[in-house]
């Protein structure tokens, strides 16, 4: 317990270089360019863009019913996009955080933890930003607006602790071994095809229909669209399967990162 | 009071013979058992202890373990045996600039390194011009940090790093900086601060500038101490030191 103490008074000392470290990122990601923060409002919507093309002209895809509730494909893309463009670029920024900050690292103490967790903040910004362009493009498509809505921050923060995990998880992984830094962006992209980002699970053969309870940015995507599109409270397969997976990842995240991060100053 | 204790480390680095990075590598040398470390004691059964008021210098050769020495009592690395204990906050001079981002300007990179340190930004406001003027670079506040000369960054880094009253400062040959005149400055702050109640523990390869800064000297040899006591006489000891003369390690 006094430990804990300890922890938390370390965290609360460094906090202030938790906010230093996002702005750092936010400036320099848009030093110089015109548009500056606008592009984190334009980008996914550009990207969606090219998405709605493609899949409603060569696929042929417009609405994505459910039931009687009609669903338009830019929103129905874009809500899985905007889940599941936080997880990728939280968990492969924080990837290689600690190996980035190798010249810190061997020169001051700092907790260590605070790379990938400031990783993954800044990409929780980012999701904020890209929330601009979702609720322009609802506007848009006069797609109406539950209630429900004002819960969508709930897999949101689920899905922060999840890739916090997953983030600890990859960023001592790396220093030991970097070939995950390979084989984590393919993963990444095998998984962004099993998450019903532009499809509905409908369409998939049984054997896939099998496997998606057991991808967990299948739940964080489907409880997001619960409450921004369907309007209805998700199922308690939902919670189960976003709240497991990320205190699941959480617990194995930590206790990796502890057990190696005295000998991350050797390797990096 | 003892500020820092220093009790029984050592320190061992596995120098891989090749270096294994990669899973495959790794898998098929770990199943073959054919993965061969040399062990490397940087620090075996060193025992410090510095009380409080003290300026307690190291001095020795180059690979004799000072710098981690040093490292380890500022927490960057943890020692494979013993314990390093060190009361109140400490001040780490080890290598300035820790934690500059080259593409940020200097008013940005004062509050970065300031939090890298663990310093309260009121703090920093508060202390923001006693930075800059120490610093002498007012004119280039808003210019990124990239256009700097390496001498300018050593300025801006010593100023943050000195404007706390840390309870231990730590230094790691940072009196090399800068211009004849910024060294005298860097020095004359050193002084303040060790007048203040300030404990320092520094490592220099200039025997003069210990011989005038610490009250203590430990010469470390080979990850051993040597020798350690008053200034006067472990400093005579160290430069009676010629190459010819064997060292008590390699035995």
């Amino acid at each position: 317990m006094k430990k804990l103490g300890l922890y938390c008074k370390d965290f609360w000392r460094y906090r202030h270089l938790l906010n230093n470290l996002i702005s750092r990122d936010i400036k320099v990601k848009y030093r110089r360019s015109a548009l500056g923060l606008l592009w984190s409002v334009l980008n996914p919507l550009l990207m969606m863009m090219v998405m709605y093309v493609v899949f409603s002209q060569i696929f042929h895809m417009a609405q994505m019913n459910r039931g009687d509730v009609e669903v338009n494909f830019a929103v129905y893309l874009l809500t899985g996009q905007l889940i599941y463009n936080f997880f990728s670029e939280a968990t492969q920024t924080a990837m290689g955080s600690v190996l980035g900050s190798a010249q810190l690292i061997k020169k001051v103490y700092i907790p260590k933890y605070i790379f990938p967790l400031e990783k993954v903040a800044f990409s929780f910004v980012n999701m904020l930003f890209s929330l601009i362009a979702l609720v322009i493009v609802m506007v848009f498509t006069r797609t109406p607006v539950h209630l429900t809505v004002l819960l969508a921050w709930i897999p949101m923060v689920i899905l922060f602790v999840f890739n916090f995990g997953i983030g600890l998880i990859l960023s001592a992984g790396t220093v030991f071994f970097r070939d995950i830094m390979h084989l984590y962006g393919v993963g990444v992209t095998a998984l962004m095809y099993l998450t019903p980002i532009m499809y509905d699970v409908s369409i998939l053969p049984d054997w896939a229909r099998s496997v998606i309870p057991f991808n967990p940015m299948y739940w964080f995507v489907s409880m997001f669209r619960d409450f921004v599109i369907y309007g209805v409270m998700p199922g308690i397969n939902a919670w189960i399967g976003t709240g497991v997976s990320a205190v699941v990842a959480l617990i194995v995240g930590l206790v990796l990162f502890k057990k190696t991060q005295d000998r991350f100053v050797l390797y990096i | 009071m003892n500020m820092i204790e220093v009790r029984d480390v050592s320190m061992r680095f596995n120098m891989a013979k090749e270096k294994v990075d990669n899973l495959k590598e790794y898998f098929i040398k770990r199943v073959k058992g054919t993965l061969k470390f040399e062990e490397f004691y940087a620090l075996k059964n060193v025992s410090l202890t510095v009380e409080k008021g003290d300026v307690y210098g190291l001095v020795g050769l180059n690979g004799s373990g000072k710098s981690t020495l040093l490292k380890i009592v500022a927490g960057v690395l943890k020692p494979t045996t013993g314990t390093a204990v060190v009361r109140g906050s400490i001040a780490p001079l080890i290598e300035l600039g820790a934690g500059f981002d080259m593409d940020l300007t200097a008013r940005e990179n004062i509050y970065l390194n300031g939090a890298v340190l663990g310093l309260e930004p009121s703090f920093i406001n508060a202390k923001f011009d006693e930075i800059v003027d120490f610093s002498e670079l007012r004119n280039f506040l808003d210019v990124p940090l990239k256009n700097y000369s390496s001498g300018m960054v050593a300025r801006i880094a010593f100023a943050i790093a000195t404007v706390t009253h840390p309870d231990v400062l730590i230094a790691d040959e940072i009196l090399a900086v800068g211009d004849f005149l910024f060294q005298k400055k860097c020095e004359q702050r050193m002084k303040e601060l060790m007048s203040g109640g300030t404990t320092v523990l520094i490592v220099s390869h200039s025997i003069d500038q210990i011989e005038r800064l610490c009250n203590k000297v430990a010469w470390l040899d080979h990850g051993h101490i040597r020798m350690d006591g008053p200034v006067e006489e472990v400093c005579a000891a160290y430069k009676s030191l010629d190459g010819s003369a064997p060292s008590q390690g390699e035995a």
